[in-house]
């Protein structure tokens, strides 16, 4: 029952009641005609950086949304259950509350978008967050490769479900990108989507295996069709993760799918974003790309585990106007 | 604003960019600028200041000298100065100092960077960015040059002192683009920075003389279009370079005309920016905010043309108009914003004043909702579509940040529509089809051609107009031969007057029997045409007996000559090897008919036999060497710091006048005519005033030997008048006239029109037999344009 009300408080805010995405009959001709040319891509994502910033109040303010966004994620295989409590209390308390009262911002809560574990642990995670509203992400579907049989992937999805997971990662098979089998992927989405029920679903497109942009586009746009409620870049295992060219083309697929069908479909890059000033580059992207909206947790996630450490250092210079150290900020 | 405010608005703020040191450095030049002569600072000889503001404020910046005739004096003398020992500095010597100035820059970047963004009113970004860091690059590319200076180019010697006159939209930048190769090359610079825009070439002088630059080498002088004026016309001056209005080029061509002088220009543009319903759409569209909100679009090659294919125009103005929406106007010094403010108020209002105009002839208006700063001079990013070629606003070059859109149906009619303009300086091509993009891009009269980019520079690559968006390259190994200048025509000496033909001996009486009459008419279209003024003209041998009669050709025989090669310009399009089929065929048939040819010129100039032969002989050869040239004067492949490459390709002009020197009426005619057609062009042309028989005597040749009607033109007459109707004509895209100092300078004059390409003589006697002087590169160059296609790539 918890998962339930969670499940809910968890988007109310933003949410406004929009519908969200499912299903659509697999039309190819969504595809067909996509054009990325990549040295324009490079281009607009490498000037970006450079065309915006944010200083002083308005920096920590965005530094404190982007908390709210980060999918907070241990995916090792040294995970243990103690280790998943730790990263949940964390997500609850990301801040040291003496730079949120001096940020103004004490009376606000200021928790992590969610915790993103593997199956064994969704149950965990569960229990560790209780009330708080912060909903499990549980990576599945064969997580990272996605190569164990279908049935398997339907299987996994429903048990974290069961477990409470309010959010499931699945990974697409590369394969089906790979060879052009367009219909393959929309099917195999589709029924991850299904599996999912009420949780919602972020395909992992792994755009480090799927190499091309083009890949990247037709991908995003197979999975909006197929029903994801979130587009995700990597699993963090691929040899490249979240890049800002890769992210752009994906919200340009989300804004073309938003322009066909109206419905808003979220992005999360994940991997090797690290540092502040990175997640802030792609805080700008969104809002350049598809709006003020899509900086919320609702539409907007960040996979991520190092990165709140940054976050952290970053916000007590604001407030101490000296350089922080790791060892002031707790761990998760 | 609060950090809650923030995080519930998610609003950007403020990011004011420090500009303490900026500030402090005018403070140390507070009681006025004075001109950079010589190494030293000197104050306006008359007296005169005048006051340089902040675009985005409309505060003062700082008191300018204004130049006078004694500043610029000055100036010019200390650069003559200054050259010899800077010329015996040697490639090498120079390459340091090049390499010294590149390192300034760097070293001195932000300064620089905060600088031009308070002057010119440009984002801090875009200088700090890209204006910056190209300046270094051009400095260092050119250190480069002045290094191998003497192995590349042993046929040339610098030119001597260069005026340089810059504009004020990218004041630091058009700087480098100058004096780099200027002074790279041994050339010695007096430099008129704009008026509005002075203040980053006053701070490189002062900073470049810390450098070690030598004193005199680089001098500025600040002033008005006045001060300008005294430049282009200071006898001292052997070159002027400006980049500006086609209206100031326009009158430069006219001031320079006849004096010697050479000179380059780069002028505006109404670039076309066509994009093709299999393109990246949303890749074009931030291509269309860097083409035409670069700069608040005040930049010669901006995209101001858009032109979409009908199948996706109505979904691409939708997202034009969502991304306009997201441009962020304010602050030049706001590390966030998109858009500066507009060099100052008189071109703000005639930013205006064309909008309005063109909401007048029915085009609608879109500007996103923003709201704009109160104070400077700001201007919003404005669509306007409903547009059509007649237009006024797709006519005329705005300068601002302002973008028509059209569209068209088929790849032609884009390239109809893009090539419908005075203009040629730029064009982007938005495609993912391969095929289509290099298809269109050789058919676009410009002398740049982005294919999916837009708006990218390099010093490695030549960057300059064709038609009225000027002449001459900045950058590259094209950009080299603006400051550059043949060694063998150094040795030119002025021709010598020929005698005055004497009275025309009547034929004595007596009934001898004719030969059959022979003729000479005009060669127009491939046919043998009488003039049509029907009137003839005697040519006399120099004993003054009658060798016969040809055509006096008119302005309306010129007309028709035009005209039917533009109906030939296929024959750019021919295949290189074909042209050199051709020329090898004509010199194949002018040999069969060597012997008769000698003889003429024996009867027609009094040469003797040997001297006749020679010529016949030497014109000959010249056919083989430009056949021979025909495929291999090519183009090169640049390499720019991208993942791409850019092709400067060499392309025919197009339709060209010739004015044939009375000497060597054969291999004159051969000497000029040969090039411009190996290379594609079509030719009208004036052969020998005194000595046409030769000229006409070839219609037989020619017409046996293959070359395609239309694509020689020959028409008989008066040199100085047909040159002048050939110079004037808005049809004619180069005019190449060697005779007198008379002619040049009436030719240089009348060039004015649609600024063709003019090579001439200025009356100094080319030796024609003299290989170096007469044959090979120094005319081919002359005889292309260079475009420039940059093919970024990647998957």
């Amino acid at each position: 029952m918890t998962s339930l009300v969670s499940l809910q408080t968890g988007y109310e805010k933003v949410g406004d009641g929009q519908a969200r995405n499912a299903p659509r009959a697999f039309d190819v001709g969504w595809i067909d005609d996509i054009r990325i040319n990549l040295s324009a891509v490079e281009r607009r994502s490498g000037t970006l950086p450079g065309r915006r910033t944010v200083k002083n109040e308005a920096q920590a303010a965005w530094l404190l949304k982007a908390i709210t966004c980060i999918d907070l994620t241990t995916l090792a295989g040294d995970d243990t259950e103690g280790r998943v409590r730790r990263l949940c209390a964390k997500a609850l308390r990301p801040v040291r509350e003496d730079i949120l009262e001096k940020l103004g911002m004490g009376d606000r809560t200021i928790r992590t978008g969610a915790i993103c574990v593997y199956h064994r642990y969704v149950a965990t995670a569960v229990e560790a967050l209780g009330a708080s509203g912060i909903p499990v992400a549980a990576v599945s579907t064969g997580f990272p490769a996605g190569l164990v049989p279908h049935d398997v992937k339907l299987r996994e999805i429903e048990a974290s479900v069961k477990d409470g997971a309010q959010e499931i990662d699945i990974v697409i098979t590369r394969e089906h990108v790979l060879t052009g089998n367009w219909k393959a992927l929309y099917d195999e989405m589709r029924d991850f989507r299904q599996a999912c029920g009420k949780a919602h679903v972020k395909a992992i497109l792994a755009t480090g295996d799927i190499k091309t942009l083009r890949n990247v586009a037709k991908a995003s746009m197979v999975c909006m069709m197929a029903g994801a409620d979130f587009i995700k870049t990597s699993t963090g295992k691929e040899a490249s993760n979240a890049t800002l060219p890769v992210s752009l083309v994906m919200l340009r697929m989300i804004r073309d799918y938003h322009e066909r069908t109206g419905i808003k479909v979220g992005f999360k890059p994940a991997g090797g974003i690290s540092a502040a000033k990175d997640v802030l580059n792609y805080q700008f992207l969104m809002k350049e790309e598809l709006g003020r909206e899509w900086l919320e947790p609702d539409l907007f996630r960040v996979g991520a585990s190092s990165l709140l450490a940054d976050i952290e250092r970053q916000l007590e210079h604001h407030v101490t106007g000296r350089y922080s150290a790791y060892n002031r900020h707790s761990v998760g | 604003m609060s950090v809650a405010n923030y995080f519930d608005t998610m609003g950007y703020g403020t990011a004011p960019e420090a500009d303490k040191e900026v500030r402090a450095w005018l403070k140390t030049h507070g009681d006025g600028f004075g001109h950079f002569i010589g190494g030293k600072w000197h104050a306006p000889h008359s007296g005169h200041y005048f006051e340089t503001f902040e675009p985005g404020s409309g505060n003062k910046l700082g008191k300018i000298a204004h130049g006078s005739s004694e500043d610029v004096d000055l100036a010019v003398t200390a650069a003559k100065a200054a050259l010899a020992p800077w010329q015996k500095l040697g490639g090498t010597g120079r390459a340091r100092h090049l390499y010294a100035l590149a390192r300034m820059v760097q070293r001195h970047s932000r300064l620089f960077a905060v600088l031009e963004a308070l002057d010119n009113g440009k984002p801090i970004r875009e200088t700090r960015d890209i204006d910056l860091p190209l300046v270094a690059r051009h400095f260092y590319h050119h250190a480069g040059w002045a290094q191998i200076q003497e192995s590349e180019f042993p046929d040339h010697s610098p030119i001597g002192v260069v005026g340089q006159i810059i504009p004020w939209n990218f004041p630091l930048l058009m700087l480098a683009w100058k004096i780099a190769p200027a002074l790279a090359f041994g050339n010695t610079v007096v430099l008129k920075p704009a008026e509005f825009t002075p203040l980053t070439a006053l701070l490189f002088a002062e900073l470049a003389h810390k450098a070690g630059l030598p004193d005199g080498v680089l001098n500025i002088v600040t002033g008005d279009g006045a001060t300008g004026a005294v430049l282009v016309d200071h006898s001292g001056i052997d070159k002027i370079a400006f980049t500006g209005s086609t209206e100031v080029g326009r009158i430069l061509r006219e001031r320079t005309a006849g004096t010697g002088k050479s000179l380059t220009l780069e002028l505006g543009g109404k670039s076309p920016f066509i994009v093709f319903d299999d393109a990246d759409l949303d890749g074009a569209i931030e291509g269309v905010v860097d083409a035409i909100w670069f700069n608040q679009g005040q930049v010669c090659c901006a995209g101001s043309r858009l032109l979409l294919q009908a199948g996706i125009s109505e979904r691409f103005i939708a997202k034009l108009k969502r991304r306009m929406e997201t441009l962020r106007i304010g602050d030049p010094l706001d590390k966030t914003i998109d858009m500066g403010a507009i060099i100052a108020p008189v071109q703000l209002e005639r930013i205006k004043k064309l909008v309005e105009k063109g909401v007048s002839e029915g085009a609608e208006l879109y500007q996103p909702s923003g709201t704009l700063p109160a104070s400077g001079s700001f201007y919003p990013p404005t669509l306007l579509t409903n547009v059509f070629p007649s237009s006024t606003v797709a006519v005329e070059e705005i300068f601002g940040p302002v973008l028509v859109s059209m569209t068209f149906r088929t790849p032609d009619e884009a390239v109809m529509l893009a090539n419908n303009s005075r203009y040629g300086l730029a064009a982007s091509v938005w495609s993912e089809t391969i095929g289509l993009a290099l298809d269109i891009a050789p058919k676009l009269k410009a002398g740049v051609v982005w294919i999916n980019a837009t708006n990218l520079f390099d010093a490695s690559v030549g960057f300059g107009g064709y038609r009225e968006s000027g002449f001459g390259r900045e950058g590259g190994k094209e950009g080299a031969y603006a400051y550059l200048k043949p060694a063998a025509w150094a040795k030119r000496k002025p021709r010598k007057l020929l005698p005055e033909l004497p009275q025309a001996i009547e034929k004595q009486d007596g009934f001898e029997f004719p030969e059959i009459d022979r003729t000479a008419k005009l060669f127009v279209g491939g046919k043998q045409v009488r003039p049509d003024g029907n009137y003839v003209r005697p040519v006399l041998s120099p004993k003054g007996e009658v060798l016969g009669e040809v055509g006096e050709g008119n302005r309306k025989d010129i007309r028709n000559a035009v005209s039917a090669a533009r109906s030939a310009e296929g024959w750019g399009k021919v295949s290189a090897h074909n042209r050199a089929q051709i020329l090898y065929y004509w010199a194949e048939n002018l040999s069969a008919r060597s012997d008769e040819f000698a003889q003429t010129i024996v009867k027609i100039t009094g040469d003797s036999k040997s001297i006749a032969r020679k010529e016949v002989e030497t014109s000959i050869r010249r056919l083989f060497t430009y056949a021979a040239w025909a495929d291999k004067y090519e183009g090169t492949v640049h390499a720019p710091p991208m993942r791409g490459v850019a092709l400067a390709m060499k392309e025919p002009i197009g339709i060209a006048g010739i004015i044939c020197p009375n000497e060597a009426p054969l291999l004159g005619f051969i000497s000029l005519v040969t090039p411009l057609v190996a290379m594609g062009n079509c030719v009208v042309v004036v052969p020998s005033e005194r000595h046409p028989l030769v000229a006409t005597d070839l219609y037989q040749v020619l017409e046996t030997s293959d070359i395609p009607a239309g694509v020689i033109n020959i028409v008989t007459g008066n040199s100085l008048s047909l040159g002048k109707v050939l110079a004037e004509h808005d049809d004619v895209d180069a005019v190449w006239a060697f005779g007198s100092a008379e002619l040049s300078a009436q030719v240089e004059k009348s060039s004015i029109g649609n600024l063709k390409r003019t090579l001439v003589d200025q009356g100094l006697e080319t030796d024609w037999y003299d290989p170096k002087a007469a044959e090979g590169t120094v005319f081919l160059s002359h005889a292309v344009e260079i475009k420039n296609i940059w093919i970024p790539y990647g998957e």
